[in-house]
């Protein structure tokens, strides 16, 4: 029954009732509870599942429907669902129940989604590979040696790996988009302030942004439509007629920032990003050389603004007010001792990283310094797209790699090259699946990522969908 | 960025987090290595300051606060350690001996 399903087929057959919610939540439980044991796509499965899609089927009956009712959809584990466990998977927060709901999980309630469970991460999202979760590494679905990116990469696994319909990620340096490409599913960044960040566990707070990861672009867009929109507890969310006065005409030139492409990308991934160009052009769109001079100090910028803000947020987790707390015979004490015991390294090595940046005598030459060149990033971004009405590169510049591949910090880091450079300016994008790539017998997946200006996600779909069908 | 400008137990100590040696021998490799590595924006020349169109103004009044208390027990309820409706901390200003 659920084999090769997406969110827009499963509601059509749940309105004419040839199968239940109730159904499609088991058939999906049948198979997380057959393979998960391998993947590990979820810290937890939900036990109230059923409940869940009985109710869901109690709304269908009475016609109260909704494009995500009774949809089981995986939650990343940094998004507060009222009364559940969520951790970031981090040690710091075993334990902690959510003291409210985020604002995109009460947008899902409404609509009678199926909360399936809670989706593995790198911890505070810090990583691109889920390896730095405090619970084991996902493994991925087309070669469970290797990776399955990340830091969403639990939601995405969980997604290739037929666990659910849909998932959430949250997408700070490329978090959704670029595990969506090594799992070979949708991966959506919308534009900034579009969804609201209230009850996401903050990392990078001018960067953070809830998206979507499903198996198609059309289905990408039921989940972000469901989830946008205004809210008030987010200072930072758009108001709902932001964009109502810019015209955005159908997208017919796409541009490519060739000098960008050049150095350390995969030759068969660069490859197969030229053919999907090829294929665009037959489509009927024009492919454009643009130059974006700034775009290389994307991934130093990031690395800077990434950290400083993160060594902010993080200062919360002090083993006062929510989670683990080891006693000591001071309150430095129990700062201390407590996440000492409750970061991994990773989040350490972040947060003595931003706290450097930030520190007096250093600020003005990096912190500050990122910050402008974060707004010359902005204006070359800004400039590109209006000669342009989409810009085109590959979302990862390799397909997965292997499970321990890359255990320097710097090495990890540059896996985020094609994809960081958009939560700096605020732009959305999506990474949509392109074919795969051989290696050592396996296909891996490999993803084509398109960024528009902000506010236009519907040329992301426009795009992305002439890609699916090939 | 030379590795004798970056030191982690003062860095540390700033950000509250106990570091054991080896840790601290560690970071102190890779820490300089990543900054020297973000150093390159030294390259990207001025910069730009021009943020005026991209600020919102998003202050609201001080007013309308939601009821008093309704959200107490769900807070309480997360902290590891509460005495009433308060949470409890170390003592923070001792009395002189």
């Amino acid at each position: 029954m659920i084999e090769n399903l997406t969110i827009e087929k499963a509601r059509v057959s749940l309105d004419k009732g040839e199968f239940s919610a109730l159904d499609l939540a088991r058939g999906y439980l049948e198979n997380i509870k057959n393979k998960d044991g391998e993947i590990n796509a979820f810290l937890e499965v939900f036990d109230d599942v059923e409940e869940q899609a009985k109710r869901a089927d109690k709304m269908i009956e009475k016609r109260d429907i909704h494009p995500l009712t009774g949809i089981p959809i995986a939650i990343k584990d940094n998004i507060l669902i009222k009364g559940r466990n969520v951790s970031a998977a981090s040690k710091i927060l075993e334990g902690y129940k959510a003291s409210y709901d985020a604002d995109v999980i009460s947008k899902l309630k409404q609509q009678g989604a199926v909360f399936i469970g809670r989706a593995n991460m790198d911890e505070f999202a810090m990583g691109g590979s889920t390896e730095n979760s405090a619970f084991g590494v996902t493994k991925n679905p087309h070669d469970i040696s290797r990776v399955p990116g990340g830091s969403s990469g639990g939601s995405a696994a969980a997604v290739a790996a037929e666990f659910c319909l849909g998932a959430l990620g949250s997408d700070t340096g490329g978090s959704v988009r670029q595990p969506a490409a090594l799992c070979g599913v949708v991966g959506l960044k919308s534009t900034y302030g579009t969804v609201s960040r209230s009850g996401l566990i903050a990392m990078g707070s001018s960067l953070d942004q809830i998206g979507p990861l499903t198996k198609t672009v059309g289905d990408a867009k039921i989940i972000f439509d469901a989830i946008k929109g205004y809210d008030k507890k987010d200072s930072t969310s758009l108001p709902n007629d932001f964009f109502s006065d810019t015209k955005f005409p159908k997208p017919k030139t796409i541009g490519v920032p060739r000098n960008f492409l050049e150095k350390g990308v995969d030759k068969d991934v660069i490859e197969n990003f030229n053919e999907t160009l090829e294929n665009l052009e037959k489509n009927g769109f024009e492919i454009k050389d643009i130059p974006l001079p700034k775009l290389e100090y994307a991934l130093a910028v990031y690395y800077i603004i990434m950290p400083a803000e993160a060594s902010t947020n993080l200062a919360r987790f002090d083993g006062i007010r929510y989670g683990l707390s080891l006693d000591g015979e001071t309150n430095d004490e129990v700062y201390s001792k407590t996440r000492r015991v409750g970061f991994g390294t990773e989040v350490r090595r972040r947060i003595l990283l931003g706290t450097f940046v930030l520190s007096s005598g250093y600020v003005d030459a990096y912190y500050r310094k990122a910050d402008s060149v974060r707004n010359s990033i902005r204006e070359d971004m800004d400039a590109a797209l209006h000669n342009v009405d989409a810009i085109a590169m590959p979302t990862s510049p390799t397909p997965a790699f292997k499970i321990g591949e890359k255990n320097e910090p710097l090495s990890m880091y540059t896996a985020d090259i094609f994809t960081v450079s958009v939560n700096l300016t605020g732009n959305p994008a999506i990474s949509v699946p392109s074919g795969t790539v051989e290696r050592e017998g396996s296909n891996l997946p490999v993803g084509f990522q398109i960024i528009t200006a902000h506010g236009n996600e519907d040329a992301l779909f426009t795009i992305g969908e002439d890609i699916e069908k090939g | 960025m030379k590795k004798e400008d970056v030191n982690i137990k003062t860095l540390a100590r700033l950000a509250r987090l106990n570091v054991t040696d080896e840790e601290v021998a560690q970071f102190e490799n890779e820490i300089p290595e990543i900054l020297s590595f973000v150093d390159s924006i030294k390259k990207a020349g001025e910069g730009s300051n021009n943020k005026i169109s991209k600020h919102r103004n998003i202050m609201r009044e001080d007013k309308d606060p939601h009821e008093s208390g309704i959200h107490t027990d769900d807070l309480l309820d997360a902290a590891p350690k509460t005495e009433g409706k308060r949470i409890k901390v170390k003592q923070v200003i001792k009395r002189e001996s």
